[in-house]
C-alpha cells in the first residue's frame, strides 16, 4: 500500500494561476449549462407551463429518489452549432426505487422537441449506456419527431433509436415509455418498441399519422384522441399499459414499475446459464445489482485543489498522481513497473470503493517502453476481470528517426490492440491534452470507453494547434520549392495564424463535448464522483475480462 | 410478608413492585392483554394475565386477584390506587383467604366510601363539613330543584362511590340540573358499578389542601403534612406541591388534627389522604378520605424523605410508626405534575397510540435524583391504549425553594421527548412558568380564569416550526442516503447541472411547509432562506446554524412523520406525500367519529331533522364521553353506528345533509 505525497503548494504562483484560469474556464462552462438548461427560451418555457406542464428537468426530478445523485451526460451536447445547446434532449444515470436507470426525455420548449442530428447522437448514446452497462432505458418522450429542415441527417440513422430499444429488451433489459405529449409518426415507435408504456390522460398523442395526414390518406375525418390518445390506448388499442391522470400520476406510475423490475438482486444471485444460452447474448458474466461498494475512505488531500494542478499552459505537463491523490480512496495507488516507462504512471488503486487499474500520462510523450508498459499493465487488468482508467495527457507517440526505427509503431500498436480488444470496461477522463495517436491509444472516443470526460482545459486533436500549423507552412514551404514557385511569407504567416486559431478551437473541450465525442465536461472537483458512479454501474453490469494467451511479458 | 401481589397496573404498579423489593419482598404483577408489554409486567418477579382489557374483566376481578395469588403463593396483595383499592370486598376477601391486604380494614374503607356517611361520621368527630345530599335513584327535576335550593348553588354532581375526580360535574342553573345528574349516574355506573350521586355545596376559587396520615396496627395515628392540589383539569388534578403556598404553622396544625381525628374515628391504618377545601379566607372543609396511597405521594416522599410504600408495607406487616414518621420534617419543596395524553386545546382529547418515543431527561425512576424523579408506567416503545387512564407520568421536582422546584420540573419537562402520542406538557410548563403560579395564585380555577387551550398551546411559532422542518428535511435525507443501494455513498442530491433543489413538504402545526434545500461542496444551502444552514447532520440531530447561532434540533423520523426538539418546543411534521394516491373523499357532511371507542348512545334516525348543536351520536373512549353533534342544522341521510360498537377514529358514524 503505496500513500501518494502531498506535492502541492496552494500558495505557489503557479497554483494561483492555474486555479485562476481553471475558475474561468469553469465559469464559462456553467454559462453554458445554463443555456442548456433554459432549453427553448423564457417564451417557450412559459408556453409549456402555462400549459400545466413540466419541464423535462422537473420530469426526472420527480422521477427520481429523493437525494440521489444524477449523472447528467452531454448537457452541451450541440455547442456551438446551429442547434440549441443541449440537442433538446436531457439524458443521465439516475437512481429509480433504488435502481439506477438511464434517463432520457425530451425537452419540448426546443422546437417542440424535435430531434435534430445532435438530439440523434444523444439518444443513441443513451441506448449504448444502457446496453453496455445493463442499465435499464426511462425515456420520458414528447417530441414532435424528427425537425423537418434537418429530415436528411436524421431519417435514416434515426432509425437505430426503435431498432435500440427491442435490442435492449432482448437483452433483458428493460425498456420503460412515459409518453407525455407528442410522439407521433416514427416517434409513435418509442413506446411502441418499449416494454412498459404509460400515458397521461388527455396529453399523450401516439399515432402514425394525424387528422391532416389521415384525411389526404384515406379521406377519413377523424381527432387527435381517436387516434392517438391515452384514453384510447389504454382502453381499446392497448398500447398503452396505464393510464396516468396527470404527469405526476405518469412519474409515479413510472417509479413503480421500476420498483418491480427485479433489477437489484441479492448478492450471489445468478441466472441459469442453460437459458442463458438460449437467449440473446450473455449474462452478467459475475455478479449483478447494486451491491453496496465497501468502504471507502476519503481521499487524504482537499480535492478542491484539483482546480490549481493542471497547468494554466497547457505545453506545461503536471505529474497526474497529484491529481490521483485527490481521487483515490485514502490517496492510496500503488504503482506498476514505477521504474520503467515513467512517461506514463500505471497502477491500482480504489474508487468509493470499487478497485481499478489506472493509465495516466505524465510527461506527455508515449515512448516504446510506455506503450509496452500498458499493453502488459491492460492484460493484467484482464486477467483480474477489473475496470481500467485512462487519465490522458498525451502529445502522442514519439516521432523521430531513433524511436521509428526502434519500432515505435510496433510498440504502439501494442498498446492500441491491448486497448482495442480489452474486455473489462475502461473509464477515460481527459485531464489536459489528447493528440495524435495517444489518443488512441489512451481509449478516446473511438475506442469505446464505457465513459469518456473532459476537464474544462482538456484539449483533443491530431496534434497541437501550433504544430499543425507549422505542418502545415512547412509542407507548403516544401511544395513552393519543389515547384521552384517563390515562398509567400507574409501569406504564410497569416494562413498559418488563421490554421492555428481554428484547430485551437476545434480542439477545446467546449467544441469537443458540443460534437458529443465525450459524455460532458466535469469539474476537476467532480472526478471521484463522476469515476466513482461509472466505476458502480459497470461494476454492477458484471466484467469479463479479455483471456487467450497468457499475459505478454513485454 | 414473602410475596406481594400487586393488584394494579402502569406506574403504581411499578412504584409498589420498587418499594417491595427494597424490603426484600417477592413481586406478582397481573396484567391485561393491552397491558401486557408494559415494564410492570417484566420488573415483577412473576406476572398474571388477567384476560381481556375492560376493567371489569380484568382489574376489578376479585376472584381473578385471589386465584393469582393463591396459583403464586402470595401472602399479601398491594390495591394500589383506583380501581379495587377503596373497595370493601377486596380486603374483606383477601382477609378470608388469609392475605394480608396492604391498606386499612374493610370497615374503615367502607364508612369513607361512602361520601355522605363518612361526613357525617367527621362532622361527629368534630371536623367542618360541607352541606352536601344525596340523590334518591331516579330523582325528577322537581325534587332535584328542590334539593338545589337547601345548598344553593352552584352545586357539584359527585359520584358517591367515586374519586380522583371521575363523575364530577358543576351545575350554576337549575335547568341543566337533570341531565348532568343522568350523565353523572351513567358515568358512576360505568366506572365504579354503582351509580349514586350526590349534590354537594360548591365553593368558588376553593384551594384543594389534603393531609397525608398514617396509622399503625398499634393505634398510633399521625400526619406527615399537607400537599396542595388545586390545579385541577374536569376536577382531576395535574398539578400538586407540597408545602402549599397558603400554608401557615397554625392552619398546618389545626388540619393536621382535624385529618388525624378523622383517620382516628374509623381506626385507620395504613396510609391514607384526607381531602380538605380551603376557601379564600383559610376556612376549611372536609371533602373525602381516600383510603389507600394517593397518585401525589412522591411529593410528600420528597419533602419528608420517607418512603411512603415502604411505611404501607411496614404497618401492614404490623410493625409499629418508625421513628422517622412520627417526628417528620419538611425540607425544601416538592412539586408533581402529571403528564396526561391528552390535548388541552382540545378539550382535553385522549391521545391513543405507540410512544414512540419516551425520554424525560435527569430524572431518577422513582426516586429522586438530582431533585427530579419520574413515576411512569410507560417507556419508549410502548402502546398507549384507550382502555385506561390516559396518564403517562408523573413528574416530580424537588428545590430548596418553590420557585426552584417549578423552575427545575418546567426545564425538565420542556426538554422531554414524548414521540407517538399528544400530551398535556405545554400546558404544565405554561402552568409552572406562570406568574401567577409562581407567585403561588393556585386555586381550582385557575384554567378557568386562564384558557387552557392559550396556555397549553404548543410554543412551536411558524419561524420555529420552519427551523424543525428544515431539520426534519435534512436528517431525512441523511437517512435515505445511508439507506440508499443504487449509487450509495455519493455525495447527497449530487448535479452537475443543478437544476431543481431538493424538496419536501410537510404538514405542521402551522400549516404546511415546503423545505427547499441543495447539498453543495460547501455545505447545505436552504434557497428559500438566507443566512440559515446546516452545521452537523445525522439522522437523529440537526444542528441548524441561524446566522452564526447554531441550534441543535433532535429529530426522531416514524415512518412518514418526524418528531423534532429543540429549544424553541417540539414539533410533529407529517410529511406530504411526494406522490399523492387518487384517493376516496368522504361525502361532505360526514361526521366522523374523533377517537377509537364505543358508541354509547345514537340519538337520531335516518330522516331526521336536528338543529345545530343538537347531539348525533355519544361515545366512550378512556372513560370520558365524546359527544358528536350536528354542525349544522340539517336532516340525518345515514346512520352508521349504533350503539355497542367499537369504532376506530376517523370512521363515519352519521352523514347530515346541511340545509338549503
Amino acid at each position: 500500500m503505496t500513500t501518494l505525497a502531498n506535492n502541492v503548494d496552494r500558495g505557489s504562483p503557479t497554483y494561483r494561476e492555474n486555479a485562476a484560469a481553471m475558475e474561468r474556464m469553469l465559469g464559462e462552462v456553467d454559462s453554458q449549462l445554463a443555456l442548456a438548461r433554459a432549453g427553448g427560451g423564457d417564451k417557450y418555457v412559459e408556453r409549456h407551463r402555462s400549459r400545466g406542464k413540466l419541464l423535462p428537468r422537473e420530469r426526472i426530478e420527480l422521477l427520481l429518489d429523493r437525494d440521489s445523485p444524477f449523472l447528467e451526460l452531454c448537457p452541451l451536447a450541440a455547442w456551438g452549432t446551429e442547434f440549441t445547446i443541449g440537442a433538446s434532449l436531457v439524458i443521465g444515470l439516475g437512481v429509480i426505487e433504488g435502481t439506477v436507470c438511464v434517463v432520457s426525455a425530451n425537452d419540448p420548449t426546443v422546437k417542440g422537441g424535435a430531434s435534430n442530428p445532435y438530439t440523434m447522437k444523444k439518444a443513441h448514446r443513451a441506448a449504448d449506456i444502457a446496453r453496455e452497462n445493463r442499465l435499464p432505458l426511462v425515456n420520458l418522450v414528447e417530441s414532435g419527431g424528427a425537425d423537418l429542415p434537418n429530415q436528411a441527417e436524421i431519417f435514416i440513422p434515426g432509425g437505430r433509436m426503435f431498432r435500440d430499444l427491442t435490442q435492449l429488451s432482448a437483452e433483458g433489459i428493460p425498456t420503460v415509455a412515459l409518453v407525455f405529449g407528442n410522439s407521433t409518426a416514427g416517434g409513435a415507435y418509442i413506446p411502441g418498441m418499449s416494454d412498459y408504456i404509460v400515458m397521461v390522460k388527455e396529453r399523450a398523442k401516439v399515432f402514425l399519422g394525424g387528422p391532416p395526414l389521415v384525411k389526404m390518406a384515406t379521406g377519413e375525418e377523424s381527432n387527435d384522441e381517436e387516434l392517438g390518445g391515452a384514453e384510447m390506448h389504454a382502453r381499446v388499442s392497448g398500447l398503452a399499459d396505464f393510464m396516468a391522470e396527470d404527469e405526476i400520476d405518469a412519474l409515479r406510475i413510472g417509479r413503480r414499475i421500476v420498483a418491480r423490475l427485479n433489477w437489484n438482486r441479492p448478492a450471489g444471485w445468478r441466472r441459469l446459464p442453460d437459458i442463458a444460452a438460449r437467449g440473446f447474448g450473455a449474462p452478467p458474466a459475475t455478479g449483478a445489482g447494486f451491491a453496496a461498494p465497501p468502504a471507502a475512505s476519503e481521499p487524504l488531500y482537499d480535492p478542491a485543489e484539483l482546480l490549481g494542478i493542471p497547468s494554466a499552459d497547457a505545453k506545461v505537463p503536471y505529474d497526474p498522481r497529484d491529481v490521483l491523490a485527490r481521487v483515490v480512496d485514502g490517496s492510496e495507488f500503488d504503482e506498476f513497473k514505477p521504474l520503467y516507462g515513467t512517461s506514463l504512471a500505471t497502477g491500482w488503486a480504489s474508487i468509493h470503493g470499487y478497485p481499478v487499474g489506472i493509465l495516466a500520462n505524465h510527461r506527455g510523450v508515449l515512448f516504446s517502453e510506455e506503450a509496452e508498459k500498458a499493453a502488459q499493465f491492460i492484460q493484467l487488468a484482464n486477467q483480474i476481470d477489473t475496470p481500467l482508467l485512462f487519465l490522458q495527457n498525451t502529445t502522442g507517440y514519439m516521432v523521430g528517426r531513433e524511436y521509428e526505427q526502434k519500432g515505435i509503431i510496433k510498440d504502439g500498436a501494442k498498446m492500441i490492440n491491448a486497448v482495442s480488444n480489452s474486455g473489462v470496461p475502461h473509464l477515460t477522463l481527459n485531464i489536459g491534452a489528447s493528440y495524435g495517436a495517444g489518443n488512441y491509444g489512451m481509449c478516446g472516443r473511438a475506442y469505446n470507453p464505457r465513459f469518456l470526460f473532459a476537464w474544462p482545459n482538456a484539449r483533443s486533436s491530431v496534434m497541437g494547434a501550433q504544430q499543425l500549423a507549422g505542418v502545415l507552412s512547412i509542407v507548403g514551404r516544401q511544395a513552393a520549392e519543389a515547384a521552384g514557385r517563390p515562398f509567400d511569407e507574409e501569406a504564410d504567416a497569416m494562413i498559418r495564424q488563421a490554421v492555428e486559431n481554428q484547430i485551437e478551437a476545434e480542439s477545446l473541450a467546449l467544441f469537443i463535448t458540443g460534437r458529443v465525442y465525450d459524455d460532458g465536461i466535469i469539474d476537476p472537483r467532480d472526478s471521484r464522483t463522476v469515476l466513482g458512479m461509472c466505476l458502480s454501474v459497470v461494476y454492477a453490469g458484471g466484467i469479463a475480462g479479455r483471456r487467450g494467451y497468457g499475459v505478454y511479458r513485454m | 410478608m414473602r410475596k406481594l401481589l400487586v393488584a394494579n397496573r402502569g406506574e403504581i404498579a411499578r412504584r409498589v413492585i420498587a418499594g417491595a423489593r427494597s424490603r426484600g419482598i417477592a413481586t406478582v404483577a397481573v396484567f391485561s392483554d393491552a397491558d401486557a408489554g408494559l415494564p410492570f409486567v417484566r420488573e415483577a418477579d412473576e406476572s398474571v394475565r388477567l384476560p381481556g382489557n375492560a376493567p371489569a374483566d380484568t382489574y376489578l376481578r376479585i376472584d381473578l386477584l385471589l386465584d393469582a395469588a393463591r396459583r403464586t403463593g402470595a401472602d399479601a396483595l398491594h390495591p394500589g390506587y383506583g380501581f379495587l383499592s377503596e373497595n370493601p370486598a377486596l380486603a374483606t376477601e383477601c382477609a378470608a383467604a388469609g392475605i394480608c391486604f396492604v391498606g386499612p380494614s374493610p370497615e374503615a374503607i367502607a364508612s369513607m366510601g361512602s361520601k355522605l356517611a363518612a361526613k357525617e361520621m367527621v362532622r361527629a368527630a368534630g371536623v367542618p363539613t360541607l352541606e352536601s345530599v344525596a340523590v334518591p335513584p331516579g330523582a325528577e327535576s322537581s325534587l332535584l330543584s328542590k334539593m338545589v335550593a337547601g345548598i344553593g348553588l352552584p352545586v357539584l354532581v359527585k359520584a358517591s362511590a367515586g374519586g380522583g375526580g371521575r363523575g364530577m360535574r358543576v351545575v350554576e342553573d337549575v335547568d341543566s340540573l337533570a341531565e348532568v345528574v343522568a350523565s353523572a349516574q351513567r358515568e358512576a355506573q360505568s366506572a365504579f358499578g354503582d351509580g349514586t350521586v350526590f349534590l354537594e355545596r360548591y365553593l368558588r376559587r376553593p384551594r384543594h389542601v389534603e393531609i397525608q396520615v398514617v396509622g399503625d396496627s398499634h393505634g398510633t395515628v399521625t400526619h406527615l403534612f399537607e400537599r396542595e392540589c388545586s390545579i385541577q383539569r374536569r376536577h382531576q388534578k395535574i398539578v400538586e406541591e407540597s408545602p402549599s403556598p397558603v400554608m401557615t404553622p397554625e392552619l398546618r396544625q389545626a388540619m393536621g388534627e382535624a385529618a388525624v381525628a378523622a383517620a382516628r374515628s374509623v381506626d385507620y391504618v395504613g396510609v391514607g389522604t384526607v381531602e380538605f377545601l380551603v376557601d379564600q379566607s383559610g376556612e376549611y372543609f372536609f371533602l373525602e378520605m381516600n383510603t389507600r396511597l394517593q397518585v401525589e405521594h412522591p411529593v410528600t416522599e420528597a419533602i419528608t424523605g420517607i418512603d411512603l410504600v415502604g411505611l404501607q408495607l411496614a404497618v401492614a406487616g404490623g410493625e409499629p410508626l418508625p421513628p422517622s414518621a412520627l417526628a417528620p420534617s419538611v425540607s425544601g419543596h416538592a412539586i408533581e405534575v402529571r403528564l396526561y395524553a391528552e390535548d388541552p386545546t382540545d378539550d382535553w382529547m385522549p391521545s391513543t397510540g405507540t410512544l414512540h418515543m419516551f425520554e424525560i431527561p435527569g430524572t431518577g425512576s422513582f426516586a429522586l435524583d438530582g431533585g427530579l424523579r419520574l413515576d411512569s408506567g410507560f417507556e419508549t416503545g410502548s402502546v398507549v391504549s384507550p382502555h385506561y387512564d390516559p396518564m403517562l407520568a408523573k413528574v416530580i421536582a424537588w428545590g430548596e425553594t418553590r420557585q426552584l422546584a417549578a423552575a427545575r420540573l418546567a426545564g425538565c419537562l420542556a426538554r422531554a421527548r414524548i414521540h407517538g402520542v399528544g400530551t398535556n406538557r405545554d400546558l404544565l410548563v405554561g402552568i409552572l412558568r406562570h406568574p401567577e403560579f409562581l407567585g403561588g395564585g393556585t386555586d381550582t380555577a385557575f384554567l378557568s380564569r386562564h384558557d387552557p387551550s392559550l396556555l397549553g398551546a404548543s410554543p412551536v411559532d411558524e419561524h420555529a416550526e420552519r427551523l424543525h422542518a428544515g431539520a426534519a428535511a435534512i436528517a431525512a435525507q441523511v437517512r435515505r442516503r445511508s439507506q440508499s443501494v443504487g449509487f450509495a455513498g455519493f455525495p447527497s442530491g449530487w448535479r452537475n447541472n443543478p437544476s431543481d433543489p431538493q424538496s419536501i413538504s410537510y404538514r405542521g402545526h402551522q400549516g404546511d411547509i415546503e423545505i427547499a434545500y441543495r447539498v453543495t461542496r460547501d455545505g447545505v444551502v436552504f434557497p428559500d432562506a438566507a443566512g440559515v444552514g446546516v452545521a452537523s447532520a445525522t439522522e437523529d440531530e440537526v444542528v441548524m446554524d441561524v446566522g452564526g447561532i447554531h441550534r441543535p434540533c433532535r429529530v426522531h423520523l416514524v415512518g412518514d412523520t418526524a418528531y423534532v426538539d429543540s429549544m424553541f418546543g417540539a414539533s410533529v411534521l407529517t410529511e406530504i406525500p411526494r406522490f399523492p394516491e387518487p384517493m376516496g373523499h368522504h361525502h361532505p357532511g360526514s361526521l366522523l367519529s374523533p377517537i377509537p371507542g364505543s358508541v354509547v348512545r345514537v340519538e337520531v334516525s335516518q330522516g331526521d331533522h336536528v338543529d345545530h348543536g343538537a347531539t348525533l351520536v355519544v361515545m366512550e373512549a378512556m372513560k370520558m364521553e365524546h359527544t358528536l353533534s350536528a354542525p349544522f342544522s340539517g336532516t340525518v341521510t345515514e346512520v352508521r353506528a349504533q350503539a355497542g360498537d367499537q369504532v376506530d377514529a376517523d370512521v363515519v358514524l352519521v352523514v347530515l345533509k346541511e340545509d338549503e
